[in-house]
């Protein structure tokens, strides 16, 4: 469905994501960790064409887009930056989801609305409809972002960091939400434990480039936590959901550029 | 906390939102009606509504009464009707443009380069006497065009996309300096007629109507505002942000600088013969959105009639206030609107209450 062949994003001299080469197949929940900087966002962006990559291809049903609105009638997102201080209502907002199938000046039609109602229903903000966008909480300004993305009618939905500054409750909302969907979904997750429990595979990033890939039980284990996060953990199967379970471990014995507290104090200079 | 009963009780269902829709713009429609008949009707000689109407239907023989409706007042009003949609449409769609509620018509240094064109030709004495008439607003046509070649070339910059953010410092380097060129013109050419005509000409007034002008404007005026209305889609995709727009599948970037190129030719139209008439344009947007919310398949029909309407009345104001003296409608629009604006702020913040 989704392949990303050779990816690489470079600027400034820096390389951000390096000959990343990554697939998705249909129906398939793909997860992509690795710690702050790793390149995640940057891969991302290349996939829903907010950047255009150095090299390599992104295709999705083995064809190449081109084209904003042509990547659009494929591709969905829910992208970070804000809306505007003009007040649309949520119904509005949702809508504009169709408008990668529309010629600029074609109005909505009565096919469009349902669409749109349903999406809605589908994400649990029905009721808010007719709201404000801007007076809506985090987590209903996620899922009407959501049902928006739903109502562009994607292959391939693109999150990044799609549980961030969400409650707990809506981080599980919303990831139960968007594996429900039945869409094939490419997630940025920085949670190690929701991606093991909602990814049937994982992307390791650091430093721009993929380090590990397979199915979360093969992919986190202590000694790829500690290669690549820094830090020391025990891995285990969770009882009750079967996922593999990370727990962090505090005190020395981390990573390898992590310096171990010595417990004495070098106090004899001053 | 309830959700936001006061703002689910303003908006109402989705039937009366359509309902309330279609009453103002009736409302508006009936108000530019009022508006336009009283401008006929008022003025040195008053002429009964009755009397207008008849004239205008055609049911009046030759008379006085009848040049004085048809061929000064007349097309005074249309000129402020359409002048006042215009920019009222202009300055919702650069609000969009560069996602910034302070814009308006003038914020991109179209307005510096056609008062700089137009102080040209009055104190260089350009075609001096009846010519006047045609080399003002052609000069002010050709300032406010370089303004736009000159904005357009700095904000596209070496990577070629142009941003909100870009186009707004672009247009706001070009009218300062475009206005100091203006004042530099001005203090060097130390004629009091000069001085006293570029003051009236940049405060802005509908003074110069003529049926024989009218062709013009109106025509730009009306095309444009009809292509501004069939861009609503793309326009609300402005307002998810540049991330937001793109992944919807706008290219954000020429979008941006096709709408910039329309707008500045609208208002090169405009200022070329009314001078730049502040405030319809940065007022009449936000109180129409006020009304109808946001979206703008909705909200520029309605920023069109209200502009026509407020600039309409603003004139008739111009015209009769202080009479026979006829006062720059400029000042009566940022007179009058001005508290109007603040006014509606104040109420749209009680009203937004919780929801805001």
């Amino acid at each position: 469905m989704l392949q990303l062949q050779e990816i690489s994003y470079e600027t400034g001299g820096r390389v951000l994501v390096d000959a990343v080469t990554l697939h998705a197949d249909t129906g398939e929940t793909v997860g992509l960790v690795g710690p702050n900087g790793s390149g995640k966002t940057t891969l991302l962006r290349c996939v829903y064409g907010t950047l255009r990559p150095s090299s390599g291809h992104v295709l999705v049903d083995g064809t190449e887009l081109t084209g904003a609105k042509e990547r659009a009638r494929r591709i969905a997102t829910v992208p970070q930056d804000g809306q505007s201080a003009f007040e649309l209502t949520v119904r509005e907002v949702v809508a504009m989801g169709r408008s990668p199938h529309k010629r600029f000046w074609e109005p909505d039609t009565a096919a469009d609305e349902r669409l749109v109602t349903e999406a809605l229903a589908r994400v649990g903000v029905l009721d808010l409809a007719e709201r404000a966008f801007p007076g809506l909480s985090g987590g209903e300004r996620q899922r009407a972002l959501v049902a928006r993305a739903l109502v562009q009618q994607p292959r391939l939905l693109v999150l990044d960091e799609p549980t961030n500054h969400l409650d707990i409750r809506y981080q599980l909302d919303i990831l139960t939400l968007v594996r429900g969907l039945g869409t094939t979904n490419l997630l940025a997750l920085h949670d190690l434990n929701l991606a093991a429990y909602f990814c049937d595979r994982l992307y390791v990033l650091q430093r721009g480039a993929v380090v590990a890939a397979g199915p979360p039980a093969q992919v986190l284990t202590p000694g790829l936590l500690a290669e690549v996060y820094g830090v020391r953990a025990d891995v285990g199967v969770h009882p009750a959901t079967g996922a593999p379970t990370v727990t962090y471990l505090p005190g020395p014995g981390a990573g390898p550029d992590v310096p171990r507290p010595t417990g004495e104090r070098k106090s004899s200079t001053i | 906390m309830r959700r936001g009963s006061k703002s689910e009780a303003r908006r109402g269902g989705k039937s009366e939102v359509r309902r309330g829709y279609l009453l103002v713009i009736v409302s508006l429609t009936a108000a530019l009606a009022v508006a336009a008949v009283a401008g006929l009707a008022l003025g040195p000689v008053r002429i009964a509504p009755a009397e207008v109407v008849r004239i205008l239907t055609g049911g009046a023989e030759p008379s006085p009464l009848r040049t004085i409706v048809l061929d000064v007042r007349l097309p005074r009003v249309l000129l402020g009707a359409v002048i006042g949609a215009g920019l009222a449409v202009i300055g919702t769609v650069l609000q969009a443009l560069v996602r910034n509620p302070l814009a308006d018509p003038f914020l991109l240094g179209v307005s510096s380069g056609a008062s700089a064109g137009a102080v040209a030709v009055i104190v260089l004495g350009i075609g001096a006497g009846a010519a006047m008439s045609v080399t003002i607003p052609a000069a002010a046509f050709a300032g406010a065009m370089a303004s736009l070649a000159l904005v357009y070339v700095l904000a596209r910059g070496r990577g070629g996309a142009m941003t909100g953010a870009r186009l707004v410092l672009a247009g706001v380097a070009v009218a300062y300096i475009l206005s100091a060129l203006t004042s530099l013109l001005l203090v060097t050419s130390a004629d009091a007629n000069h001085i006293q005509e570029v003051l009236y000409w940049t405060l802005g007034g509908l003074g110069s109507a003529r049926w024989d002008m009218l062709a013009l404007p109106a025509a730009a005026l009306l095309a444009g505002t009809l292509l501004l209305l069939a861009l609503a889609r793309p326009l609300d995709l402005l307002l998810a942000g540049e991330e937001g727009a793109t992944v919807l599948g706008l290219d954000t970037g020429r979008f941006r600088a096709a709408v910039f190129v329309l707008t500045s030719l609208l208002t090169g139209a405009a200022v070329a013969y009314s001078g730049a008439i502040g405030f319809v344009g940065l007022m009449v947007p936000h109180a129409a959105r006020m009304i109808v919310g946001a979206s703008h398949r909705r909200l520029l029909p309605v920023a069109a009639l209200g502009g026509a309407v407020f600039l309409v009345a603003a004139d008739l104001a111009a015209r009769t206030a202080a009479a026979p003296q006829d006062i720059p409608v400029g000042v009566l629009t940022a007179l009058t609107g001005g508290p109007f604006f603040l006014w509606l702020l104040h109420r749209g913040r009680s009203a937004e209450g919780v929801a805001a």
